[in-house]
């Protein structure tokens, strides 16, 4: 420490400077966070976010998509884990119930080139099984038991373009209102599943019957329930969630 | 004869300054994320000494339901959490200032003769320097919580791609109680935190904002 002798006035100069900056700095603070917090919305009505954030999120998306990886699974858990009472939690796009004698999966490989599938046609397919923690965006989870097919099983079958240019997979409901975009990374995840069993049986209406996509590499408002379209897009698809605010990417 | 003796280095009171309003925005975000599914409590079976958090809480802090908009400047404002926070340790590794802010092998049977001269239980402190010995633990202390936020945060923000560290942290379920768990320490903390500045009067505050305290001048034993 230095020791100096000095009058009361150098006190007093030195302590006014230091307060002086540090109410500038304080004023800059409540100033820049003013701006922040003002800034537009980024789908320009009162449910998104301020642009600056949401120019933050996709920078975190550039970053964080780099640690995906096909080694980097949902931990899983032994079947008798699985909750039998499965929590509902969202209801867009499931007005009215459907059967599978008017329900149709849309398969869009490239514009004209449209598949219309059956369930029979996916349940054809290899079947796999999950048992994950189902992880909710409002910070519940629970452990959930789901059978279908491997997205990537899926798209070999049906030579699906899950290459460049495409960058994203788009699942919309058959009413097209509720729709999530996919990067095709967390897409071909091997425990990405188009899902048509829940607990051993056929999924109930209210969880997407007669199939929904499971995605445990994303909270569960990516895991689209009641698929009527997939298509693929090189840019990236409207999405529900991200039109009110929320991260597109929303990657665990 | 009055005497200037500098205390804190500029590069501290930036950090400290800088850490006071992120936290803040942090713990703010946070409350917006944690309110979309507040279920945390104390209590045992039925019984709820503490529910987190009642209405009027909400209330009072203004804290909307706007969950999207919480997570948005969570994940915005945890980058100047942790690059403001690792700086501040970096600067205390390489300026020495560390030795002034670690416990030693004396601290923590001092630091409870400290508590006991706060309480006005004893006359006399033990010798210190910068800080005497609960500081050096508080201060300590509160570094180590916010590795373990950075540490439990980033294991509930990506839970599969940092799998090792959701383990490390005992699972999701865990790691979000350990999250909240520091939350709540770093308000005790600033309760604490606020009531020694204040007792602890002008001096002491002018020398986190100016860097300097004013001593009288003593004649120094031969």
């Amino acid at each position: 420490m230095i020791n100096e002798p000095i009058t009361e006035q150098k006190i007093r100069r030195r302590t006014l400077i230091s307060f002086a900056v540090f109410g500038i700095m304080i004023a800059i603070g409540i100033g820049a966070w003013y701006w922040l917090y003002h800034q537009p919305l980024d789908n320009g009505n009162d449910t998104g976010i301020q642009k600056p954030l949401r120019n933050v999120l996709n920078a975190n998306e550039k970053i964080f998509e780099k640690t995906i990886s096909n080694n980097h699974l949902a931990k899983t858990y032994p079947v008798e884990k699985a909750a039998k009472n499965v929590r509902v939690n969202g209801n867009v796009g499931m007005q009215g119930t459907l059967d599978t004698t008017n329900w149709r999966l849309h398969l869009v490989r490239a514009p004209g080139d449209t598949l219309i599938l059956t369930l029979a046609d996916i349940q054809k397919l290899p079947k796999t099984e999950i048992v994950f923690d189902f992880k909710c965006v409002e910070g519940w989870d629970q452990v959930t038991h789901w059978g279908g097919v491997r997205f990537s099983d899926f798209a070999a079958y049906y030579q699906l373009p899950v290459d460049s240019p495409n960058q994203y997979a788009a699942f919309v409901t058959p009413d097209e209102k509720y729709y999530v975009g996919i990067d095709l990374p967390s897409a071909m995840h091997p425990q990405t599943l188009i899902c048509y069993e829940m607990n051993g049986k056929p999924l109930p209406q209210n969880q997407g019957y007669p199939l929904r996509l499971i995605i445990p590499t994303k909270y569960g408002i990516k895991s689209l329930k009641r698929i009527g379209t997939l298509y693929f897009s090189a840019q990236r698809p409207p999405d529900y969630w991200a039109e009110r605010g929320y991260d597109y990417f929303a990657g665990l | 004869m009055k005497k200037i003796v500098e205390k804190h280095p500029l590069a501290i009171r930036w950090f400290h300054w800088l850490n006071f309003p992120i936290l803040a925005i942090m713990i703010w975000s946070g409350l917006l994320i944690y309110w979309a599914n507040d279920v945390y409590r104390l209590g045992w079976g039925n019984t709820t000494v503490l529910k987190f958090f009642p209405q009027s809480f909400y209330d009072l802090l203004n804290i909307p339901h706007h969950l999207a908009m919480g997570m948005a400047f969570h994940f915005v404002f945890m980058w100047l959490f942790a690059i403001n926070g690792l700086l501040y340790v970096l600067y205390t590794i390489i300026s020495g200032e560390w030795r002034l802010l670690l416990p030693d092998r004396h601290s923590f049977k001092e630091a409870f003769l400290v508590i006991l001269h706060e309480l006005h239980l004893r006359k006399t402190l033990p010798p210190q320097k910068k800080y005497n010995a609960a500081q050096r633990i508080a201060y300590s202390g509160i570094i180590i919580m916010g590795l373990g936020s950075l540490i439990t945060g980033l294991a509930i923000y990506k839970p599969i791609q940092f799998y090792w560290l959701c383990n490390l942290c005992g699972g999701y379920a865990a790691a979000r109680i350990e999250h909240f768990t520091l939350t709540i320490g770093y308000v005790l903390f600033f309760a604490i935190h606020i009531i020694q500045v204040v007792l602890a009067g002008w001096n002491n505050f002018r020398g986190m904002v100016a860097g300097f305290e004013v001593q009288e001048e003593t004649k120094t034993n031969p």
